[in-house]
């Protein structure tokens, strides 16, 4: 049998595996669906729909999944955090609610100026959902007050200038991802410009991020031992140059999906260093996932779940993304 | 304490709000993605295109239906963080692992398979597309398991411990699971939802056929529809009395409260049936009753003189808002009772051959094509209110489960979201008329047709 604190790491470990996948799978939808609202030709716009049409769903459910690992994993994180960012998050699934309806109700629309209408409502609701991940993600590690277990702040937390800007970061990266995919999935003209942007982007979110990891570095003791530690910033540093240098150079290969995998090779570096930065704390400053763990048998009953059930989702997931892979031509709908 | 109970109240409208939405759109794909399973195999069996033309009819429905479903079932999974983070805290051990299988074990089958299933039959061949609609249709129905599992352990709470702090542990998952409800919610729950689709599919073909009698297609979903709920509805009555018999047991102020039974009858006297009356909460009594003498034994205990205990063998603060339940409870069973209605008269005129000839069947039909789910809703109307004041029931106040949210922004946010799913409702409702105004043709194309040309070869 294995002992309380390695069924808490592993617990956490799962935790953090959904909303990685989360990050990479569904960042990348947003990162298209923000692109799709100021892109103006129709036809272009069809395409970028379609490739994500199929799948979008599904990338979404990591969401569902990371809410309910919080719940059941660690609950008292769960019931401090929710609180704390009450309103990021309803606005969050509000948004997130507009998007699934301009995505699926799109081609319902009788007239292009409509369909332009729609998907205008596409990339704003892309635009909010990002940018909220981000505010979240940036008060998280910005720290939340907590007395007695209970959430103790006003509320109003995320409104200042570290979440805020972490949310310009997400939404960069992700309009960096979506262009990457774009890049894969199109051809002619709409990949020559996912290609332009792309490299464009690179910069910018790399310095974002370079910034993202200074500023962390000076908001509490811990962060800024950890973010000074050469074991991990040195094979961070490393991991992030290979990855930009493989992604230019991924370019001139033929294997369009390369760049896509440079950059998420790059969110995959930066989460690893956001989760050793916090490690152990789950909501800094106080909570840890050791305090705010659920029992060893809820734990345990999960765990289990997770081991045997992740991997054959992991399959099938893979296998509906496999169907809908080639390249995407878009035909002229006459509504369009 | 004023400014704490309106925030209580807020919250629980939040609440109600978002899950009223989310039960009926997913309801409505748990029935659909059923109906598209029976619908596939149909065609695979007889390989006749007029079950392949309305599988891709209602596909396209359930496409646009799926997608708001899944996301207004994504605020759910944090609604009991958001505004319910001391009942997080204390029974999240217990909850939240029954919601994390429900997402692994369900929503997943679900939404992997749905790509499939709504865009990639010219990918995948038929055999395989089979398949992914199996998935979807079982995956929905595990997802409700899961669901109402959870449900039932907070109405029924089974197998836990609670520590020192207060906070619920599991002791035994097998006894959270099957808690003494939940087998008898999920039967309930899953009939209803199937019933509520049938009954939706019958009013949009009696539609249809109102426009056109002749309509072949029209015609035989309106015939499968009918039979759905000509078998089902009978069912659902024996369901919802066995359910019912459980809370008696169980919750009994809740099943005292749907009756509005103030006072215990005199031994021997049998329960009265009330088919009218305005519960007072203040007095304790109710204004302009009547009522049956004895009919009330007769569901309740099956026979015409017991009694059930009533309300004033109760504490004042231990029992639920007394109106809301007892009529949430009439305006089911009369829908319910409709139901049968409709589905015998379905039965003659079957045999008399005038089912889709007779004009007011048809109108009939299409004024109750929303009855399932209007009764599934006061259904949950009944077992949730009926289960106040507590979440946990008998354990933990709903007053001691809130959040330590702001009064203004807990009462902002529901407004926000009951603005927002109006809209989304509205809209969603518009274009669900304006297909269905088109009855299903010959020839009828899945959603997205072009796409499988469109996304090349991998």
């Amino acid at each position: 049998m294995l002992g309380v604190d390695w069924i808490i790491l592993l617990s956490g470990a799962a935790l953090a595996f959904s909303v990685l996948n989360y990050v990479l799978l569904d960042g990348t939808d947003l990162g298209v669906g923000m692109l799709m609202g100021v892109t103006h030709c129709p036809v272009q716009r069809r395409a970028m729909a379609l490739s994500i049409l199929p799948i979008w769903d599904a990338n979404e459910t990591w969401l569902v999944l990371g809410g309910g690992g919080l719940f059941a994993l660690f609950p008292m994180a769960y019931a401090v955090l929710l609180p704390a960012l009450y309103l990021p998050f309803i606005s969050m699934f509000m948004a997130l609610i507009v998007r699934a309806l301009a995505l699926e109700f799109r081609d319902q629309a009788s007239r292009s100026g409509i369909k332009r209408v729609i998907d205008r409502c596409l990339g704003v609701a892309s635009f909010i959902t990002s940018m909220s991940q981000g505010t979240v993600l940036g008060t998280l590690v910005q720290g939340v007050p907590v007395q007695d277990g209970r959430f103790a702040g006003s509320g109003w937390e995320w409104l200042s200038a570290f979440p805020l800007f972490c949310g310009g970061v997400l939404v960069v990266g992700y309009l960096w991802l979506g262009t990457c995919w774009l890049y894969w999935r199109t051809e002619n003209p709409l990949q020559h410009n996912a290609a332009r942007l792309a490299k464009l982007l690179s910069g910018p979110t790399l310095i974002l991020l370079a910034t993202l990891v200074v500023w962390t570095s000076t908001l509490a003791p811990q962060y800024a031992d950890r973010l000074t530690n050469l074991a991990i910033i040195a094979p961070v540093v490393a991991l992030t140059l290979i990855a930009s240098v493989l992604f230019f150079f991924s370019f001139r290969t033929r294997q369009d999906c390369a760049p896509l995998f440079c950059a998420l090779g790059v969110f995959v570096v930066g989460f690893a260093l956001m989760v050793a930065t916090l490690f152990p704390l789950i909501v800094p400053p106080d909570l840890t996932l050791l305090g705010t763990a659920s029992g060893q048998a809820s734990q345990q009953f999960m765990l289990i779940g997770f081991a045997l059930l992740m991997p054959v989702t992991l399959f099938y997931n893979t296998y509906g993304f496999k169907v809908f892979s080639g390249k995407i031509r878009a035909q002229k709908n006459d509504r369009d | 304490m004023e400014t704490i109970e309106s925030a209580l109240l807020a919250a629980r409208a939040q609440f109600a709000i978002t899950i009223s939405f989310h039960i009926v759109l997913a309801a409505f794909t748990i029935g659909m993605a059923n109906f598209l399973m029976v619908l596939e195999a149909l065609w695979l069996w007889r390989r006749e295109q007029i079950y392949l033309d309305i599988y891709r009819y209602w596909l396209r429905i359930f496409a646009l239906n799926v997608a708001i479903g899944t996301a207004s079932g994504l605020i759910l999974e944090y609604q009991f963080g958001l505004n319910w983070s001391r009942l997080s805290i204390k029974a999240g051990e217990i909850i939240g692992p029954l919601m994390f299988y429900e997402v692994m074990a369900a929503f997943f089958l679900e939404a992997g398979f749905l790509g499939i299933m709504l865009f990639g039959m010219k990918k995948v061949g038929p055999r395989l597309h089979f398949f992914a609609t199996c998935a979807v249709a079982v995956g929905s129905l595990i997802s409700a398991f899961w669901i109402l599992a959870a449900n039932s352990w907070m109405q029924t709470p089974a197998g836990y411990g609670i520590r020192p702090d207060g906070r619920f542990f599991a002791e035994d998952w097998w006894a959270i699971i099957f808690n003494p409800s939940s087998p008898y919610r999920f039967v309930h729950m899953t009939l209803a939802t199937l019933l509520g689709t049938a009954m939706f599919v019958a009013g949009a073909a009696a539609w249809q056929l109102l426009r056109n009698p002749e309509g072949p297609r029209a015609r035989l979903q309106f015939s499968m529809a009918l039979w759905v709920v000509a078998v089902l509805a009978p069912l659902q009555i024996v369901a919802g009395d066995l359910h019912g018999l459980n809370s008696l047991k169980l919750q009994p102020q809740k099943v005292a409260a749907i009756e509005a039974s103030w006072t215990r009858p005199t031994e021997g006297a049998g329960e009265p049936l009330r088919l009218f009356a305005i519960p007072d909460m203040g007095e304790r009594r109710n204004h302009f009753e009547l009522a049956i003498p004895r009919i009330g034994s007769l569901y309740l205990r099956h026979d015409l003189h017991s009694s059930i205990a009533a309300l004033d063998e109760f504490a004042q603060q231990d029992i639920p808002p007394v109106g809301i339940v007892f009529w949430a409870f009439r305006l089911m069973v009369g829908l319910g009772l409709m139901m049968l209605a409709l589905g015998v008269t379905s039965l003659f005129l079957r045999y008399k051959k005038r089912l889709y000839t007779l004009r007011w069947m048809l109108r009939c039909s299409v004024v109750m094509a929303p009855a399932g789910f209007v009764a599934m809703i006061s259904g949950w109307v009944v077992t949730e209110v009926g289960r106040q004041p507590f979440t946990v029931y008998g354990l933990l106040r709903t007053a001691e489960s809130a959040s330590s949210v702001s009064r203004q922004q807990v009462v902002a946010s529901t407004f926000s979201i009951l603005g927002c799913y109006v809209v989304v409702f509205g809209i969603g409702l518009w274009v669900l008329a304006r297909i269905l105004r088109k009855p299903a043709i010959d020839g009828e194309l899945e959603p997205q047709p072009t796409l499988a040309q469109e996304i090349g070869k991998s």
